[in-house]
């Protein structure tokens, strides 16, 4: 394996469901209702998983969820602004976290 | 991002590309791609032939207003072939000759510059056919061409208008700066006039309907899904109206070949409508019912293959002037590897997705 990443996995995404095809199965049959057109529209789904997909840093969904934003009607501006929240949870949540380092600090502290 | 094309066309920069069979060696040289017509075959279905001829496609000409980055016909404001009225004089010859084709699809270019567009489509409605003009929008506001929403109206013209994004930036990107904001202004025109009412549950016969292609290398999304998302974000922030939204894919043919190339991305794209090809569509595709005749009087099985100067196979008529009804019952069509475009996926056609 000469890289951990190769760009064309992507495609094979698919092939998960061989070794184990009833369980490939409930997850793609799962995994194609979510991303449907229901409350929420495609293309706002579409957004929410690529701000997901910064947050899990997954190049996979970066790849496909820029694809999907796109054919779905977003702009870069949009996109952009998701990629924010990704940006702005993450931070945020070790940030909060700091009240925890305050309140131990504070409680073993003179 | 690509550097963007100068607004010219690929014939005035005399771009290797501007040439068909350029364009056809360019595609045909992707590796990896199997040729479509062994594609078709391996589905078992046998070759793609015709069924009975519904809808005649008239391109009259390849001048327009606008340059966009995408056109397939190489259209521009500096060409300067348009059709005659005596080869649209054959035209509704052979509408008399056969009965069962009952619309008359206009295109172009902008093909209300034509200066016969009017006399042709007050013909063709004469004659009780059912008349679309793909429409740019802008050319509603343009200079000379006030009057034209209410020609449309008058004739009971469907309208289908390109509007590939209800973002101004992303439609701008690929029409040209402005064009957003005149094409909405446009759509209020036709509005004012009765057309895209069908939505608000009104039952007027004046169709607007848009079309969305995508904005760079990339296949279009659900056709239901924009549709709803372009009606919510029409309405909702500029109060325009439409009737149906057609998701068209875009073929790698003249200029949006020539961004595929220069960006990269052309090996890469023919992949993607390669992997995608679904042989369900085979059965709806648009080349199967309708005639397409170019500026000059020539015919094609559609306005693609027009473009790729690839001419109908076999002993048919070559000309409009040679049209018989019957002469392409069941005929053969040629494809090339561009068909993958109207393939893949959910289908593609200027009616929108074919599934």
């Amino acid at each position: 394996m000469s890289n951990y990443y190769e760009s064309s996995d992507l495609a094979k995404f698919g092939e998960i469901g061989k070794a184990a095809p009833e369980l490939g199965r409930k997850f793609f049959e799962y995994y194609n209702a979510v991303f449907a057109e229901g409350a929420l529209s495609e293309r706002e789904k579409a957004l929410i998983a690529l701000a997901v997909a910064h947050a899990v840093q997954c190049p996979y969904c970066i790849d496909a969820y820029t694809r999907a934003s796109l054919e779905k009607g977003s702009n870069l501006e949009q996109m952009t602004e998701a990629v924010h929240v990704s940006a702005a949870i993450r931070g945020g949540a070790a940030l909060v976290h700091g009240v925890q380092m305050r309140t131990l600090a504070e409680k073993i502290s003179m | 991002m690509s550097k963007p094309l100068a607004l010219r066309t690929l014939v005035r920069e005399r771009h290797p590309l501007a040439r068909a069979d350029t364009q056809r060696a360019t595609i045909d040289g992707v590796p990896g791609v199997t040729p479509f017509a062994a594609r078709v075959e391996a589905t078992g279905r046998g070759a793609l032939r015709r069924g009975a001829l519904r809808v005649m496609q008239i391109n009259v000409g390849k001048l327009c207003n606008q340059t966009c980055k995408h056109c397939h016909v190489d259209a521009g404001p500096d060409r300067r072939e348009v059709m005659s009225w005596a080869t649209m004089e054959a035209c509704l010859r052979a509408l008399d000759a056969c009965p069962t084709i009952t619309t008359l699809d206009i295109t172009g270019g902008a093909p209300e510059m034509n200066p016969h567009f009017q006399a042709l489509v007050r013909a063709a409605r004469a004659r009780g056919k059912h008349v679309i003009d793909r429409c740019n929008l802008t050319i509603l506001a343009a200079p000379g061409y006030a009057g034209l929403a209410d020609f449309f109206a008058e004739q009971r013209v469907e309208i289908v208008a390109s509007l590939p994004s209800v973002l101004a930036d992303r439609t701008d990107a690929q029409r040209g700066d402005g064009v957003f904001e005149k094409s909405i202004a446009a759509m209020r025109l036709l509005n004012e006039r009765g057309y895209g009412r069908s939505s608000g549950g009104e039952t007027g016969d004046l169709r607007l309907n848009l079309v969305y292609n995508p904005t760079g290398a990339f296949l279009p999304g659900n056709q239901a899904s924009l549709e709803a998302d372009y009606r919510r974000t029409l309405r909702e922030r500029h109060g325009v109206e439409f009737d149906r939204l057609y998701t068209i894919t875009n073929l790698p043919i003249s200029r949006f070949l020539e961004y595929l190339e220069r960006s990269g991305n052309l090996a890469e794209y023919m992949r993607q409508l390669h992997a995608a090809f679904n042989p369900a569509t085979l059965d709806g595709l648009m080349c199967r019912e309708t005639l397409s005749v170019g500026w000059d009087g020539r015919l094609f099985d559609c306005d693609f293959n027009q473009m790729l100067e690839l001419a109908v196979e076999g002993p048919l008529p070559r000309h409009i002037n040679d049209f018989a009804d019957g002469a392409f019952a069941d005929a053969a069509i040629a494809t090339g590897q561009h068909c993958y475009g109207c393939t893949a996926g959910s289908g593609s056609s200027c009616g929108g997705a074919l599934l």
